[in-house]
């Protein structure tokens, strides 16, 4: 059974009267431990499906399960902790809190989920580890490069141990030999089980991914598997870095 | 996101804008300063006063006075009598509820002698030996006059401090009490002499003031010229009742009927009219009752013409009462208004605060911030800033307070009470709180991906 169920979902937005479908029917599965890719235009909706997949918007049609859960059903209460515990953020602009030092900022979502300081402080420690920061946890955001700044903030999507991981243009906003430090980041990430759901418009990032879905004008236009070609993932990820 | 933690955002969050949340606090320290302080002026009136309806004798003193006779016995004027010692004769037989009757004959203008000094007193009055009683004197040198004194016409008389200070000096100008029992001095050409002087009068605050001035004495170089009187007691005194008390002069009525008739003025006809009577309830709650009593008895030896009137302390406690309550009442608004002042002063700070946040507070409910988490952290940063204002206003209210105290060492001495402080402080919290709960509503129901896109 598949970790998040999406069916006949779409999103739609009304501007001075025009009606604009971010997202048009769409219908996806992603299962646990999956490495997939979400690629296409700018304004073909990729954001748009990548939030309403992390429970920070709401379809205007279909339905959602997350982890047996009906999203539709769910409190605005409820959203709120399925977002603390099952899904991390990473943002392309690092959405670092610039008043907190790196160890508070991944702390941050431990905070709301109500952990006692101690276990905050070894957990946030680990996920820093995991990034290779633990030397900088006292550092302000201000005080450390982007690509850092991107791993803080991945440390913190990680830290509550989430069931999925979406991360929106995580690159974008880094030179290409950063980006490429943070798509290995993942790829590691991935390859230690984790289920990882990447938002991007650059198709040599996509290739990364074992699956890539593409989205044109709000629908899915084209849906690639590398495992069903007979490919294992480490294949995947070397074919999909000499396209 | 427990309280401490969120304490510790708001306190952050605070310290950040350390300029910016100290002027936001301003509103609330001057509003709980003023509110403290302001109760503190009317504590010290109502100590004040308090304490002067005590000196004259309390609730239960009624003075009896003539009176103008009413308008449908204008006829019988002639035949009026007027207060005599008839009537307290009468009362004494006649009006159970009456405990104590002191009959007083008063002269003004009554000049006092002693060598080349010359003093008048305000209070000149020819009484029995129960006024000592009646307003609350106590004798300290000699005695008071008794009712062989009276019966004799003696020419003995009891002072008040401020006649020993004018005519032989007062301590802190001779540096000794002196004690003024056995000197003869001459009241209206008559000698007279002192057998009695009673204690100082005066309210706690004089009393303390007059303390600190013994234990730290001025530079000897700073009494500048001969030692003189300045008026009554020589010092400045500003309370009117202890002022009046000291510069009293007491002689048996017997005497001052004998030797003064000729020139009492309207007093100087044969049935020895008194100027007033003084009379002492046996119980305040029975007040009423009582006057009705003295009245049904003095209607019947003034020949049914109702020429006197009683005059109780009850109204005068009534406007006291009553100007505290409005002193009260409208610097209770002018601090309220200044507090709710603080407040806006509050709500606008965070509103600014949480479109700055804007960002932060989308962040916050991406990573999984309830709609109550985001509340209770905008309300507490407001609470916690009406708390630091508040806590800052009960100091500055201290200063305020020593500083009118400074400026009326004696008058009314402002008093700080727990009970204003306590109020102060809680309506100051209450203000955080209700500053705060709109901010807070607003930011927690941000929607987090507007607020994430929000530039
Ligand atoms: N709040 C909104 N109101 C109206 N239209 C919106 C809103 N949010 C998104 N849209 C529209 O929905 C469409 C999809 O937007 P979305 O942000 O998902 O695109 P995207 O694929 O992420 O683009 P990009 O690569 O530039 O980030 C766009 O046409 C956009 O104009
Ligand atoms: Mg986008």
């Amino acid at each position: 059974m598949a970790l998040i169920e999406v069916r006949n979902v779409s999103k739609l937005y009304h501007l001075g009267g025009e009606e604009i479908r971010a997202l048009d029917d769409v219908s996806l599965d992603i299962d646990s431990g999956e490495f997939i890719s979400i690629i296409g235009p700018s304004g073909s909706g990729k954001s748009t499906l990548m939030h309403i997949l992390g429970c920070l918007d709401s379809p205007t049609k279909g339905t959602i399960k997350l982890d047996d859960t009906m999203i539709e059903n769910a409190t605005a209460h409820q959203l709120a902790g399925i977002r603390n515990r099952k899904i991390g953020f990473v943002f392309q602009f690092f959405n670092l809190l610039p008043k907190l030092n790196v160890l508070q900022n991944v702390e941050l979502p431990m905070i709301y989920s109500g952990l006692p300081a101690k276990q905050r402080r070894e957990h946030s420690m680990e996920a820093l580890k995991l990034v290779g920061l633990e030397n900088r946890s006292k550092h302000r955001p201000m005080q450390i490069s982007g690509g850092q700044q991107q791993r803080v903030a991945i440390a913190r999507a990680l830290v509550n141990n989430p069931k999925i991981v979406f991360a929106d243009e995580p690159t974008g906003n880094l030179d290409s030999h950063t980006g490429e430090a943070i798509l290995e980041l993942f790829r590691k990430l991935s390859t230690e089980g984790r289920t990882i759901a990447l938002v991007t418009h650059d198709p040599e990032i996509a290739a990364v991914t074992p699956r890539r879905i593409e989205i044109r004008d709000g629908k899915i236009a084209k849906e690639v598997d590398a495992r069903l070609a007979g490919l294992d993932r480490a294949g995947a990820v070397i074919a999909g870095g000499k396209p | 996101m427990n309280l401490f933690n969120a304490v510790m955002v708001g306190l952050k969050e605070i310290w950040a804008h350390k300029f910016r949340s100290l002027l936001t606090m301003l509103g609330i320290i001057l509003g709980v300063a003023s509110l403290v302080g302001m109760s503190a002026l009317v504590k010290g009136m109502e100590n004040g006063m308090k304490e002067s309806l005590i000196a004259i004798g309390g609730l239960e003193r009624v003075r009896l006075e003539e009176n103008d006779i009413p308008a449908y016995q204008q006829h019988l004027t002639d035949q009026a009598v007027g207060c005599t010692m008839n009537d307290v004769y009468a009362l004494e037989k006649s009006a159970p509820l009456i405990k104590l009757i002191t009959p007083e004959m008063r002269l003004r203008d009554a000049m006092m002698t002693k060598g080349s000094k010359t003093f008048s007193p305000w209070v000149f009055s020819g009484t029995s030996p129960n006024a000592l009683e009646m307003n609350q004197h106590t004798v300290e040198y000699g005695r008071m006059f008794n009712e062989i004194d009276d019966e004799q016409a003696r020419n003995v008389c009891v002072v008040g401090t401020g006649i020993r200070d004018g005519l032989f000096g007062a301590p802190e100008q001779l540096g000794y009490e002196f004690n003024p029992v056995g000197e003869q001095v001459t009241i209206k050409g008559q000698p007279f002499t002192i057998i009695g002087m009673f204690q100082r009068y005066e309210s706690e605050q004089e009393r303390k003031a007059r303390e600190y001035i013994k234990e730290h004495p001025p530079e000897p170089g700073n009494t500048n010229g001969p030692s003189r009187s300045k008026g009554w007691g020589g010092k400045r005194s500003n309370n009117f009742v202890f002022t009046m008390k000291n510069n009293t002069v007491y002689i048996p009525l017997n005497t001052m009927w004998v030797k003064f008739r000729s020139t009492a003025g309207s007093n100087n006809i044969p049935d020895a009219r008194l100027s007033s009577m003084a009379v002492k309830v046996a119980d305040v709650n029975s007040l009423e009752q009582a006057i009705q009593q003295a009245h049904n008895v003095l209607m019947h030896t003034h020949k049914g013409i109702e020429d006197f009137a009683f005059q109780t302390q009850e109204d005068w406690a009534e406007t006291i009462g009553k100007a505290i309550k409005n002193a009260r009442m409208s610097g209770g608004i002018i601090a309220a208004i200044s507090l709710l002042v603080g407040g806006i002063g509050i709500m606008n700070i965070m509103l600014a605060s949480i479109t700055e946040r804007i960002r932060e507070i989308g962040i916050r409910k991406a990573i999984g911030a309830t709609f109550l988490d985001v509340f209770i952290q905008i309300l507490v940063e407001s609470v916690v800033i009406a708390v630091i204002g508040g806590a800052a206003g009960l100091l500055a209210s201290m200063g305020l307070v020593n500083f009118l105290q400074f400026l009326s060492p004696t008058e009314n001495t402002p008093v700080i009470t727990l009970n204003a402080m306590a109020m102060a402080f809680a309506f100051s919290v209450g203000i955080g709180i209700l500053a705060g709960l709109f901010p807070a509503f607003k930011a927690a129901k941000l929607d987090p991906i507007q607020a994430l896109r929000y530039e």
